[in-house]
């Protein structure tokens, strides 16, 4: 039995590009300058905890869209960087006291070691081979996260202090924490970006397109891949770790299998391979699961129906298709 | 812009200032939120049950308070404590919503106590076993009704060793619920005269508990407690009756089992089981009548979670009647001062830590040959008396004095 | 009477023939995910939740129709391999031209929808399943107490995979199924319908899972929730094993079994996490899994 090779026809799901064409030079400044606009004022007229969430899982989904969108590697653990994250900043914010800006420095350092050692097992395969081994190393995290005992088995880490950022600023404000979790999921977003327009990300998505005609160029691939899903797992643990010390609780749902499917899903939903893809597809999500929450509609099947729908007949996402929109009206 | 930004921000201090307001009831509703999972392992223990209680007692008490209507929400918390704690912020914040129901799972009941605590809210806890929520993690605010870990390892050990099963075995769940609950029956076994003669830990969500099961046939204890829950009880009972466990005399203790199990157990299966539970529909006239009605209903017999949401909340609105406010603390305060009588509690009081302190039941579950029908599943052996069933306060660790 | 590192020598042939037990559904989960990939290059999430499925359809059989559970055995794999049909001819099949990642990614969301509907319908605490009246009781084998029932769980899952294996590698149909694998295009030529092959045995390897699941259903509780956690130690041990054969998927189906026993004795609580730590171990030394090829 073979092993799938990759040609031409059956490209990977982030190749699906967009976003890019679309807005260009100042349009897209004043877009952006818009959008952090709006997302200032946007706690005085929308639930500050809510934004709050919703700006984490879109740093999540974003990290893990770095991934998948621009690298063409599906991984199916992300919730062990989350998680694991999560639980480091509760842990030491908490037990040791530390402000909340080195918590989940901690936190992301945590995760990207994760990644390290993650990705030197996982990278030497690809495709499906990938994402099963990512899934299975990440539940060995949840069951190790169950069983450690700092973590709380099922109760998880609770009543996590907000604390004083860089020990002046109180984050029980609402507004203060808000800005903060505005700030770094602005500044995770920059940096994917950067990353993204920068020859190392040219040379990821030449990897995505053919491996093959990369290593024939010269690169070492596996390297490259490896940087990425350290970096990948970095960012998912930034927002693990700041979703932490706004809920003041890491818990076990964070490093769940369920929760590597739910940023699946939140950028599939988005558009896979977009900038803004991932940020749309988690605030869809997030909203979603608020609502199905006070309905008696079953939310698994809801989920899991908009997966198989998305596969079926949307896969570029939300984004993808309005730029295939978009482009397609200008001839 | 700025305007309506600052207009906004103008609200946001008032709402702050409302809510500082103690005297009539806020938003002219009292709204009582049922937050469970509706549709993962608990449901059926809890669930659509607690918010069928709810909406009974409110029912009964009039369907108003204070000359103001009542009204049930309820929210499926997806055990998920994240999702937990989004909800009863918004619930608090935005929905005037003046009390929160159930929540089982402690993890999130933590997380829910820790807000209701910040936000001087009521919160009545049916669903979450932990005693850490009386204990170190108490709050002026929370009380815990039905059940908690301490009444169960005090009701079934110390019954059981009292019965003559003084050699035990532990199953437990390899976490912090599970070694709780190992660590309080074991040294109430110990403490009245049994011992423990080993423990096999087991993974959380294990299928299979054959291996685990052999360990403890051959250990020689009369008695193999399961300090677990869920499914990885039913599996354990399950696999112990196909493995020949209870018709070779040892005896099974399950540490924190619900009618809602042994009904999904099936009879034939968990006969001879010994449980503690804080009630049971089959008990005298009082409890068969509220249980029919509330099997009219939902086609169910109540679990102590879904009766004992049904007396907190009215013991609720009585305690608002009385101090006629809906303020937290105020109400907290009526609530602790007032006894509890009614179906669920004969003369239950309640502590200064939230900890409602009522009789529980040491039952043993039927032979097949012995139940009348669905349903009647238990045999009362005994009852404990709620003060030897709840830690007091002095040794309960929470730092709330009477 | 000897000792091995403080374990009697009864008590560790108790663990082992346990740990087979435990293999056989292992055996079956992989070997259906091996049957499924070789034809069709999809990693098919939905094993775990059409497993239970398997159960479900059993229990449905005896508590609506009165059907028992000899007839259940054959009839409801059928029902799950026809399901499996139905959702090969509508979706999966939409998506060969597309990278293998999205059958992956449509079998999770189907994955969900199934455990979710279950739930609904059926609560989460799940259904009880008699052991058949046949098989009740137990001998005593000296070092431990056999349920019969168990006995009968390790030889149907022998039965089933090595028939299976002997169908794949040594009949004329398996033939075509391997040359369809190896080179679609030309056994399309040779005037064989791949198509309804690939359907066929997406409906087989689906039918495997269903197989289990009814094979299961007296054991664990009838529970919506009992594939989901499964399904992912089968995929270890498929990545252990490698997707190299179908003879691969089967034993390292029963060694890990055996190995998880070997553990619940020596260090239980360690028994969720070993096969993971072979996993990672297996793929530092031979990166295409034991039995796989490297490409």
């Amino acid at each position: 039995m073979t092993t799938h090779t990759q040609t031409a026809q059956n490209k990977p799901p982030g190749s699906v590009t967009g976003g890019e064409g679309l807005l260009t030079g100042p349009v897209r400044t004043v877009l952006a300058a818009v959008l952090l606009v709006l997302l200032l004022a946007a706690p005085f007229a929308l639930y500050p905890v809510f934004l709050m969430k919703v700006l984490c899982f879109a740093l999540f989904a974003c990290a893990f869209n770095l991934l998948i969108g621009f690298v063409g590697l599906l991984s199916f653990g992300h919730a062990a960087f989350f998680g694991g994250a999560a639980y480091i900043s509760a842990h030491t914010v908490k037990v040791w006291g530390v402000t909340p800006e080195i918590g989940i420095l901690l936190g992301t350092a945590f995760a990207a070691a994760l990644g390290m050692v993650f990705g030197l097992l996982a990278i030497r395969r690809q495709g499906i081979y990938f994402a099963m081994i990512t899934l299975a190393l990440a539940q060995m995290i949840f069951f190790l996260a169950l069983q450690m005992p700092f973590t709380g088995g099922e109760d998880g880490i609770q009543a996590v202090p907000r604390g004083r950022l860089f020990g002046v600023i109180d984050l029980t404000s609402p507004l203060a924490m808000y800005y903060t979790v505005l700030a770094i999921a602005v500044l995770g977003f920059l940096i994917i970006w950067r990353t993204v327009h920068s020859p190392f990300g040219q040379v990821l998505k030449a990897i995505r397109e053919n491996e093959p005609r990369a290593i024939s160029l010269g690169y070492r691939t596996e390297q490259y891949k490896l940087a990425a899903f350290v970096m990948s797992a970095a960012l998912a643990g930034l927002a693990g770790a700041t979703k932490a010390i706004v809920f003041q609780l890491a818990t076990l749902t964070d490093v769940s299998w369920q929760m590597s499917g739910e940023v699946v899903l939140m950028t599939l939903l988005g558009g896979m391979g977009t900038l803004f893809g991932p940020v749309v597809g988690a605030a869809l999500v997030v909203t979603l699961q608020n609502y199905l929450a006070a309905t008696n509609l079953p939310v698994t099947v809801v989920i899991g129906a908009i997966f198989v729908v998305c596969v079926l007949v949307f896969r570029r996402g939300i984004v993808g298709e309005l730029t295939r929109i978009l482009k397609g009206s200008r001839g | 812009m700025l305007a309506r930004i600052l207009a906004a921000g103008a609200a946001f201090v008032a709402l702050g200032v409302g809510a500082a307001q103690a005297q009539g009831v806020s938003g002219d509703v009292i709204k009582i939120g049922v937050l469970n999972d509706r549709s993962g392992l608990y449901a059926d223990l809890g669930g659509e049950g607690s918010a069928v209680a709810a909406r009974m007692a409110a029912e009964d008490h009039g369907g108003k308070v204070l000359g103001k209507p009542i009204e049930v929400v309820v929210a499926d918390h997806q055990n998920k404590a994240d999702i937990g704690s989004n909800i009863t912020r918004q619930w608090i914040d935005q929905d005037n919503v003046d009390v929160i129901v159930d929540v089982p799972n402690s993890g999130v009941a933590l997380a829910v106590q820790d807000i209701t605590k910040q936000k001087g809210k009521i919160f009545l806890m049916q669903g979450p076993a932990t005693s850490r929520l009386t204990g170190d993690a108490c709050s002026p605010t929370g009380f815990h009704w039905a059940y908690d870990t301490h009444a169960l390892a005090v009701g079934t050990g110390k019954a059981i060793v009292d019965a003559g099963g003084k050699k035990w075995f532990f199953l437990t769940a390899d976490y912090a619920f599970g070694h709780q609950l190992e660590a309080d029956t074991s040294a109430v076994v110990k403490a009245n005269g049994g011992t423990v003669v080993g423990t096999v830990r087991h993974p959380l969500n294990t299928s299979d508990f054959s291996s685990f099961l052999l360990q403890a046939q051959s250990s020689g204890a009369q008695v193999i407690g399961l300090a677990n829950a869920g499914g990885d009880t039913i599996n354990s009972i399950k696999q112990a009756s196909e493995f020949g466990i209870t018709q070779s005399g040892q005896s099974l203790a399950g540490l924190l089992l619900f009618l809602s199990d042994v009904h999904a157990l099936g009879l034939q299966v968990s006969q001879g089981l010994q449980l503690t539970t804080g009630f049971y529909w089959d008990m005298n006239a009082e409890t068969r009548a509220w249980s029919e009605k509330y099997k009219a209903k939902t086609g169910k017999m109540p679990t102590m979670v879904q009766a004992g949401s049904y007396s907190s909340v009215r013991h609720y609105l009585k305690a608002v009647e009385a101090a006629g406010t809906d303020d937290g603390p105020t109400v907290a305060k009526k609530m602790k001062e007032m006894p509890v009588n009614d179906f669920f509690a004969k003369n239950g009081k309640i502590l200064p830590n939230g900890r409602m302190v009522h009789d529980m039941y040491l039952a043993r579950v039927k032979k097949p040959s012995e139940s009348k029908g669905p349903w009647d599943y238990y045999q009362i052996i005994s009852t404990i008396p709620g003060d030897q069933a709840f830690a007091t306060l002095e040794k309960s660790g929470c730092p709330i004095k009477g | 009477m000897f000792e091995f590192l403080g374990v009697p020598p009864q008590a560790l042939f108790g663990q082992l023939l346990l740990g087979l037990i435990n293999g056989s559904f292992y055996a079956l989960l992989s070997l259906g995910l091996a049957v499924i990939f070789g034809m069709l290059n999809v990693i098919n999430f939905a094993h775990g939740a059409l497993y239970m499925v398997g159960a479900f359809t059993a229990w449905l059989m005896l508590q609506y129709l009165g059907i028992g559970y000899w007839p259940a055995l054959i009839l409801a794999p059928l029902v799950v391999g026809l399901f499996g049909i139905i959702l090969e001819k509508t979706m999966l099949s939409r998506l060969y031209k597309l990278d293998h990642l999205y059958g992956l990614l449509l079998t999770f969301g189907l994955a969900l929808i199934l455990e979710g509907m279950f739930r609904h319908w059926y609560g989460a605490s799940g259904q009880p399943y008699r052991i058949p009246d046949a098989l009740q009781g137990g001998r005593n084998l000296g070092f431990m107490f056999l349920p019969n029932y168990r006995g009968w769980v390790v030889v149907a899952s022998l039965v089933v995979c090595l028939g299976t294996w002997y169908a794949i590698e040594r009949t004329r149909l398996g033939a075509y199924l391997r040359a369809a694998t190896e080179n679609p295009v030309l056994v399309q030529a040779f005037g064989i319908n791949v198509p309804r092959m690939i359907t066929l045995t997406y409906g087989f390897g689906v039918a495997l899972a269903g197989f289990a699941g009814v094979l299961a259903a007296p054991i664990y509780q009838v529970n919506p929730l009992m594939g989901s956690n499964l399904i992912i130690v089968v995929f270890a041990v498929v990545v252990i094993g490698g997707m190299g054969s179908i003879m691969g998927a089967i034993v390292t189906g029963f060694a890990l079994g055996l190995l998880e026993g070997l553990t619940k004795v020596f260090y239980p609580e360690a028994s969720n996490i070993v096969v993971f730590v072979v996993m990672a171990v297996v793929l530092l030394i031979k990166p295409a899994g034991l039995f796989g090829r490297e490409r």
